[in-house]
């Protein structure tokens, strides 16, 4: 099932042009971490960046139940 | 220390320079700026500077160098591996809490100096700005973050609260709501959040927090001394639970649960260390 949607496609966006990813190159199922490889410091700025972009405020604790992009997708649609 | 503390100063941790009637503190010390006894100690040479009446300067300014941002907190590590030393020499448990008493005391007095100085104070923040580099942040009188700062007290991961007046301070700026849900959840807020809290003042772009404030410290330095001083003396108190938190802090410390997460913490790799992904034990 594809679980596509307006809200993970910004957010996978996002995450390739944060992290210099080639666009279309991550997707929705991918695993956040694992995926971008990236440090405390990363992860904190692409909150940061997810709580700019859609407006939303998202708690640090939540972040630590996401594993896919999907999941993150899901988490930002609870806080709109 | 490098050199001697004068109009300026090159420090491990920290250095200062005046710019016009502006006195710049800059934080140095990579990855984070961890506040250990160097910092310290050189923060004891910056209230030594103040209170010599700073060289002239009319207004104070920290900001940090540091790519994490303002300050990542306490040195925990440097603290966890002093600890586990001093227990593996036989040193008794009362006088480990007694040299911890003792570090807690010293950076009470800077803090609280820091706090009541004669000057307008403002915090330039980036990035990191999580327990003792908090704590130090909530010193100034303005605090002027950029969009990708983050405040946080992590402290209850380690079986201890904000050592270095942290909530007393914070509590004095914002809702004590507020100031359980960053103590008792641990999460971190971004600086558009803290700016609608009321504990940021100015909210800017990235990498713009520095010329933000040092154009505030700059017009803050042309009002008469005498009436800043009078003017913080009446908005800015220093904050009642100041002992009753060093009280506390130093009550849990003595805990074995206290060693046992600086551990974990040391050995911590994950993407968010400063939250525990398990049960702390009891």
């Amino acid at each position: 099932m594809s679980t596509s949607d307006a809200t993970t496609d910004r957010i996978l966006a996002l995450a390739c042009e944060r992290f210099d990813r080639p666009p279309g190159s991550l997707s929705a199922e991918d695993d956040l971490f694992q995926s971008l490889g990236i440090d405390s410091m990363q992860a904190l700025d692409l909150m940061t960046r997810l709580e700019e972009t859609f407006d939303v405020e998202i708690p640090d604790y939540e972040l630590q139940g996401v594993s896919t992009f999907a999941d993150l997708a899901a988490l930002v649609r609870r806080r709109q | 220390m490098s050199a001697a503390a004068g109009a300026t100063f090159e420090g491990e941790a920290l250095r200062w320079a005046p710019d016009g009637d502006v006195l710049v503190v800059t934080l140095h010390r990579e990855p984070g700026n961890a506040l250990g006894l160097t910092a310290l100690a050189e923060l004891e040479a910056l209230v030594a500077h103040v209170g010599a009446g700073a060289g002239g300067a009319r207004a104070l300014l920290f900001t940090s160098t540091a790519r994490a941002g303002f300050c990542e907190g306490a040195a925990l590590k440097e603290l966890y591996t002093d600890l586990v030393a001093r227990r593996a020499a036989g040193e008794a448990a009362g006088d480990t809490l007694a040299a911890v008493r003792s570090f807690i005391d010293r950076i009470h007095a800077v803090f609280d100096a820091l706090d009541q100085a004669p000057m307008t104070t403002v915090a330039a923040l980036h990035g990191v700005v999580f327990g003792g580099g908090f704590e130090l942040a909530l010193t100034c009188d303005v605090l002027i973050a950029d969009k990708g700062a983050r405040f946080a007290f992590p402290e209850l991961r380690l079986g201890l609260i904000p050592g270095f007046g942290g909530v007393p301070r914070l509590r004095r700026d914002v809702g004590n709501a507020v100031v359980r849900d960053l103590l008792l959840s641990g999460r971190s807020l971004s600086a558009t959040r803290a700016h609608e809290l009321g504990l940021v003042s100015q909210v800017v772009a990235r990498g713009e927090a520095l010329p933000a404030a040092l154009a505030l410290a700059k017009q803050a330095a042309r009002f008469a001394p005498h009436t800043v001083a009078a003017a913080k003396r009446f908005t800015k108190p220093l904050p009642e639970g100041l002992d009753a938190e060093k009280a506390l802090f130093c009550e849990l410390f003595g805990s074995p649960v206290v060693l046992e997460a600086l551990a974990r913490f040391a050995a911590d790799t994950s993407a968010l260390p400063y939250l525990p992904s398990e049960r702390v034990p009891s």
